[in-house]
């Protein structure tokens, strides 16, 4: 319970940025150390920053975020082959440029913007479809349930890679993109309509089933609350934990997911040049230009890495049992 | 034990019906598949009309669902249509997909698991050790990898380690373009040499990413396994460390890795689509790659029955494996 202590208890990083939470309760008199007030966020946010990996993990995806948004303001090269071909990293060039020159730094810049939206699309849409159909198919039961789980392992029966494939052959046939920014938003939908939604649906209906047969559903449920207010004002309050660190796990598995998609080349089409695309481009050059797969590599795995010490980080500090914060 | 097989083996059958609907949607979504033909070069109505009668798709979608689902079901799966990529019958070339891909998905899991379990027993015996975060450290990094780009560095690894044992006067033993044509052959000594050299790399790409899947649930089920009572009482009456380890945790930390690993399976044949692109294995991955690109819709909707198939078989199988290790699950 050493968590439920306020600030200036023995244990923590001393002049951690979490040690004194904003708004915390005062210092009182010298030596007294009572049992706060704090509300449950605080306590949460507390454990957060105190998990270092999570930390790093979040300073890490704040920055790749930046870089991707705000880098065309500071680095303006043209994204066009319009530089010389094949140079090396360094000089004018930080990356480098590919085989027709283009800039590689200009470049990555870009895919990293397609690659955060993508994944970012993908953990929203499926977060809500899941969360609202895994609730409604957990607290309604009967033939809603039925649905819902026959639906999710019909789903489970084709490989999401294929599916995604499948569906986004047409959509860039259809649609070659250029005036609509590309075909990412559509690759982002199937992933979330086809694949991401079905662990968090799972995971939700499992706690709503349980959930819905405590005091307080019941105490609602007298009171004459109606079926949207019990689910969402209710039951859902205490799922939002596990619907957090479900997020996270989303968006590092749409980034992996989607840049599989993208270097089979039944992913996104420029002008959607996602990561995964930029070495599907240059898969042939990795011998002989090999900063044209090293750099977007790296920042798949930055993406993927720094999203999942947050969720890693989240899930301890969002557990009540939890005790002890790992190293 | 029976009867709930019985009545699982019966969810399955509407199950995989529904799966056929679903593919044949999908495979429909995909689009016209003489678009690109189409637009090759102009040719005259007669032409395109003749195709479409040959391919069948100037009938309604639902005459052709059923046209297509007669022939499944009698063995007919039908051919490849898109004029000049040749006629190839579908059924024998899944067959043969099938067989590569079992083979080297096969290999990498149950080595995936060895491993897998390994690392987790011993991480869980020795909770907060070094040997513990360095397994937990791996295991958060390879799953933020992309398993294509683990292939290609491997790949590309392989090809420099062929051009060192060249440099020092060996053979080039590493084979980064799938299995020979002509199958192995020779001595006990030459087929060694000649399966683990074809094998070595996208084995070694698919456990990377498996083992830390595994890993992970063997520690957290080993670790709850380590903390239940009758360890306790086990420790209590005297047992050897390693008797109450092996004896008693062990066999119940094994309950949920083996589900998975069964679950696993299935899944995997889709996941074989990058390891089989990367290193160019003409197995399952490689065929739907390969058929979704020239939009053959009786190519995709066999592979997708195909799978779905093997993917409900080995759900089916966890489910009684899961009843069989754990006596305490009981089914109506």
């Amino acid at each position: 319970m050493a968590d439920l202590l306020v600030p200036g208890t023995p244990g923590g990083p001393p002049g951690g940025p979490g040690q004194a939470g904003p708004g915390g309760p005062p210092d009182g008199a010298a030596g007294f150390v009572g049992v706060a007030a704090a509300s449950q966020w605080r306590l949460v946010a507390r454990r957060f920053v105190r998990h270092r990996a999570a930390l790093a993990g979040s300073v890490l995806f704040a920055a790749l975020l930046l870089f991707a948004f705000a880098g065309p303001l500071l680095w303006d090269r043209s994204l066009d082959a319009v530089h010389p071909p094949k140079v090396p990293p360094g000089g004018a060039h930080p990356l480098g440029t590919d085989r027709i020159g283009r800039d590689v730094l200009a470049g990555i810049i870009s895919g990293t913007r397609f690659s955060l939206q993508i994944a970012l699309v993908v953990a929203l849409v499926a977060t809500v479809l899941g969360v609202v159909l895994g609730a409604l198919a957990g607290y309604l039961r009967g033939w809603v349930d039925s649905a819902v789980s026959r639906l999710v392992d019909l789903l489970l029966c084709i490989p999401p890679l294929v599916v995604t494939a499948v569906l986004a052959r047409n959509s860039f046939t259809l649609a070659p993109s250029a005036a609509s920014g590309g075909n990412w938003l559509t690759v982002a939908l199937i992933l979330a309509l086809f694949t991401a939604w079905f662990p968090i649906a799972r995971t939700i209906r499992g706690m709503v089933l349980s959930l819905r047969e405590k005091e307080f559903v019941e105490a609602a449920r007298a009171l004459g609350a109606s079926t949207p207010r019990i689910v969402f004002r209710h039951i859902l309050p205490n799922t939002v934990d596990v619907i957090i660190v479900n997020a996270t796990v989303t968006v590092a598995q749409a980034v992996l997911l989607e840049s599989a998609l993208s270097f089979i080349g039944l992913g996104v089409r420029r002008p959607s040049a996602s990561l995964g695309l930029l070495i599907n481009e240059n898969r042939n050059e990795i011998a002989t230009l090999p900063w044209l797969f090293w750099f977007p590599f790296l920042f798949i795995v930055l993406i993927s890495l720094s999203v999942n010490f947050v969720g890693d980080g989240l899930r301890d500090a969002l557990d009540p049992r939890q005790k002890r914060v790992r190293a | 034990m029976l009867r709930f097989a019985a009545r699982r083996l019966l969810i399955a059958v509407p199950l995989l019906i529904a799966a056929s609907f679903l593919s044949f949607a999908l495979t429909t979504a995909m689009g016209d598949p003489l678009a690109e033909w189409k637009l090759q070069r102009p040719r005259a109505d007669t032409e395109i009309a003749a195709q479409y009668q040959r391919i069948g798709y100037d009938r309604p979608i639902m005459e052709r669902y059923l046209d297509w689902a007669g022939g499944f079901v009698t063995g007919d799966w039908k051919t490849t249509v898109v004029p000049g990529n040749g006629t190839v019958e579908v059924r024998p070339e899944i067959g043969r997909a099938l067989g590569v891909t079992l083979r080297l998905v096969l290999v990498a899991e149950i080595l995936a698991l060895l491993i897998g379990m390994a690392v987790g027993v011993l991480g869980a015996v020795r909770q907060y050790s070094v040997f513990d975060y360095g397994a937990t450290g791996a295991a958060f990094v390879m799953f933020s990898m992309p398993l294509f780009c683990v292939a290609v560095i491997l790949k590309y690894g392989g090809i420099e380690l062929n051009n060192w044992l060249e440099s020092i006067g060996a053979g080039r033993w590493i084979v980064t373009a799938g299995p020979p044509p002509g199958g192995f052959s020779g001595g006990v000594g030459e087929l060694a040499y000649q399966y683990s050299g074809t094998f070595l790399l996208p084995v070694l790409s698919l456990v990377a990413i498996q083992f830390a899947l595994y890993s992970r649930f063997q520690r957290a089920s080993m670790l709850d396994a380590l903390g239940a009572d009758y360890v306790r009482t086990a420790r209590a009456k005297g047992l050897a460390p390693s008797r109450v380890v092996v004896r008693h945790a062990l066999r119940n930390g094994l309950i949920p890795v083996v589900t998975v690993f069964a679950l696993n399976l299935g899944t995997i044949i889709g996941g074989a689509v990058i390891t089989e692109t990367v290193f160019g294995w003409r197995g399952m991955g490689f065929l739907i790659v390969d058929a979704i690109t020239n939009k053959e819709p009786w190519m995709v909707q066999g592979w997708m029955m195909v799978t779905a198939v093997v993917i409900i078989g080995f759900n089916l199988m966890a489910d009684l494996v899961y009843a069989y290790l754990d006596p305490r699950i009981r089914y109506g």
